[in-house]
């Protein structure tokens, strides 16, 4: 009997301990001494937190409420782990995630506090916003500055070539072949970072737009593929001719997205199709290179179609779920404010504009950023396909390697991709697949 | 009625050992058949029957991956097969150093499997890698191990012998340890030499230990993950995608219900695949 008491009372701390550890994840209110909340705030590990951080500071200073950032990995893998920390209720506060084609897949109204109806959302730009509406409810709210993709060049290395930023994808291929005959890597490939080999295919987008305004329309609606759409196929055969002819480093398999900005900052590399994101990460290893950085938009087949492809900021998301949901929202409203902007902007240098109003871009920001504005000012930029149709393929990275090492025709890689994102819109239960 | 309850009494002990079994097993497998056939987003699935099936078998991009498989457990299992024999009769032989030697082939398997990939993607690479380095300066162009789509799945593959054929080794050693001494003194007696001793001892009667190396090799090639994902994550392109890379994928990408069903497949091609292997061999084996 005694032996039988000792199992059984074995048995019950067991599961008590069991109890006491599940509890402490599903946390209470996370209050501390002094009344403050903390709030935790999820983001991936790749982006610089250190303007984040000073705005979290001086939201603790005012309001008192602290922030805890965890990071998880960026890509697919982040994906990931977002969705299924969504999906097992363990999820912080604050979220910081993709807008566009991605954010679709969380099904926002179940997980995230709708933001359409506070006072700051007139601030932002209708361009944003709109990458953070789902259904007409608006979720999120710009985390730092817009980006461009396009071909980040070495200034230095024009120069000594006596080369033009070229206007047209004519222009550009003859520049290449001058670099290559001088004996430098005209295009950087950095394919061991197969995320990197998609540029050219989406940095194109806005000479797609310029050719076939309404692809994004019939391509969500399934009414047109990329395959048999010229404008679209188009920006496949230009990453195929780039390897085609060449241009590109020996040993673009196995190179890496670090690499490939030591390449460019060096003057190795003349060319990095790229995301301005890039400038970041160079200014931190290279910043007295920075003044040598330059970029330009990818180039349309005639002069008339040179403008930017954008890309949207990532966004804060509110986990509606969560038990701070009141203080997150003053986090936000404060992150997004004029006074906030300003500090974010002071440790964390833009990549491209702002997408709130009135925002300037400031006079230190990088000779790349200054180079990108005259194109805004005068409206030719246009957004990434991901932001404007949900449709997304997970296996563009792998496809874009293949098309860019020779191992897939244009049309063959075009093709494939089809079928990729045929599986994402059945997914998303879009209508018409 | 009491005997009846000292019956029932045996079952008891079954009982937590059978409540684990079913909760983590039984139950997580059956809910998968049902999924695999299920659109699924986690917290919301449609019934759609075979599509997902259909989706894995039919697209390139999915189905590369039987190929790439089998190539990669047919050549690990070989590999380690012969190259184990090798290894585990020369270390049976009286070497003065074989303990010394013996640790040293089965040091690679105590490594992480993750730092073994990193370590050799580095030594690989095609201009600055030990590897090719090490070719240049006898004047032989390497080639791009992992870069060039045609060798890249063998160069994992290599990596994965010669972390894995530690196993294999000793697995040959115990099973020629084994083999009673009377057999040797026969050979000695009707006058033997070292080949006839490999060739009519040694390699008949250590089949049961060749026999557990290709089926756990082959299997352990079926459903490799890990190095495949630290080299190369099935690039170039898809080239090195095996099937639990692109299961992986599949759950990355959000399609639970397809990567569901690609791991009902995997399933079903290991036990196909394993089953009968395993039936033949045994049939095969001797009685010492």
């Amino acid at each position: 009997m005694n032996t039988f008491k000792k199992g059984i009372s074995l048995i019950f701390s067991i599961i008590l301990i069991t109890g006491l550890l599940t509890g402490c994840n599903s946390g209470g209110k996370n209050a501390n001494g002094d009344g403050g909340v903390t709030l935790k705030l999820l983001m991936d590990n790749s982006t610089n937190q250190d303007g984040i951080r000073a705005v979290a500071d001086a939201i603790e200073k005012k309001y008192n409420i602290k922030t805890e950032i965890s990071t998880r990995p960026g890509g697919t893998e982040g994906d990931n782990v977002v969705k299924t920390r969504l999906a097992t209720g363990d999820m912080d506060d604050l979220v910081f995630y993709n807008s566009g084609s991605l954010l679709q897949a969380l099904n926002p109204a179940q997980n995230f506090v709708d933001l359409t109806n506070e006072p700051y959302m007139k601030d932002i730009t209708n361009t944003f916003k709109k990458t953070v509406t789902v259904n007409k409810k608006i979720y999120g709210i710009p985390g730092g500055s817009s980006r461009v993709g396009g071909w980040l060049y070495n200034k230095k290395v024009y120069k000594k070539l006596g080369l033009s930023v070229p206007k047209t994808w004519k222009e550009l291929m003859a520049n290449n072949k001058k670099i290559k005959a001088a004996g430098k890597t005209a295009v950087i490939g950095t394919y061991k970072d197969d995320w990197t080999s998609q540029l050219i295919y989406l940095a194109d987008n806005y000479n797609v737009m310029q050719k076939d305004p309404e692809f994004p329309k019939k391509y969500t609606e399934h009414k047109a593929t990329i395959s048999n759409s010229p404008a679209a196929l188009r920006s496949f055969e230009k990453l195929e001719e780039v390897y085609k002819k060449g241009y590109m480093n020996k040993d673009f398999l196995a190179t890496t997205y670090d690499n490939g900005l030591k390449m460019l900052a060096e003057g190795k590399g003349a060319h990095y199709p790229m995301l301005s994101s890039a400038l970041t990460v160079l200014n931190k290893n290279y910043p007295d290179k920075m003044k040598d950085i330059g970029i330009f938009p990818q180039p349309g087949d005639s002069k008339n179609s040179n403008g930017f492809t954008t890309w949207m900021p990532s966004a804060f998301y509110i986990n509606k779920n969560g038990s701070n949901v009141e203080a997150a929202k003053k986090w936000v409203k404060f992150f997004v404010s004029s006074e906030g902007l300003k500090i974010f902007a002071s440790k964390d240098k833009p990549e491209g504009p702002f997408v709130v109003k009135n925002a300037k871009v400031p006079k230190s920001s990088y000779p790349a950023v200054k180079e990108m504005l005259p194109y805004f000012d005068s409206g030719k930029t246009g957004l990434a396909l991901e932001f404007i149709s949900p449709v997304k393929g997970p296996s563009l990275p792998q496809i874009t390697t293949e098309v860019g090492s020779g191992n897939k025709t244009a049309k063959a890689g075009a093709a494939a991709y089809d079928k990729d994102v045929e599986k994402q819109a059945k997914q998303l239960g879009l209508s018409g697949w | 009625m009491t005997s009846s309850l000292s019956k029932r009494y045996t079952y008891y002990f079954l009982l937590p050992a059978g409540i684990v079994y079913l909760v983590f097993f039984i139950f997580p497998t059956v809910m998968s058949l049902f999924f695999s056939m299920t659109w699924w987003s986690l917290t919301d699935w449609k019934f759609i029957g075979f599509d997902n099936f259909k989706t894995f078998l039919t697209e390139d991009s999915l189905n590369v991956g039987f190929k790439n498989t089998i190539i990669y457990a047919v050549v690990t299992c070989g590999l380690k097969v012969v190259l184990g024999l090798l290894l585990g009769v020369f270390l049976c032989t009286k070497l003065k150093s074989v303990g010394f030697i013996r640790s040293m082939v089965f040091f690679p398997t105590l490594l992480s499997t993750i730092a073994v990939g990193i370590a050799f993607t580095m030594m690989m690479h095609p201009s600055q890698g030990l590897f090719n380095v090490t070719l240049k300066a006898m004047g032989i162009i390497g080639p791009d191990w992992l870069g060039d789509t045609k060798i890249a799945l063998l160069s994992v593959a290599l990596v994965d012998v010669w972390k894995g054929v530690g196993i294999a080794t000793v697995i040959y050693i115990a099973g020629i340890m084994s083999i009673p001494n009377d057999y040797y003194e026969a050979l000695m007696i009707d006058g033997g030499n070292s080949f006839h001793k490999f060739w009519n001892i040694i390699l008949p009667l250590s089949k049961p230990a060749m026999n557990s190396v290709i089926i756990l090799s082959f299997i352990g090639g079926l459903r490799t993950f890990d190095l495949i994902w630290a080299m190369t994550k099935g690039g170039p392109g898809f080239s090195t995608d095996l099937i639990a890379s692109i299961i992986y994928k599949q759950y990355q990408g959000g399609f639970y219900g397809l990567s569901t069903a690609g791991n009902v497949i995997l399933f079903i091609v290991v036990s196909a695949l394993a089953f009968p292997l395993y039936a033949y061999l045994n049939r095969k084996e001797v009685d010492l």
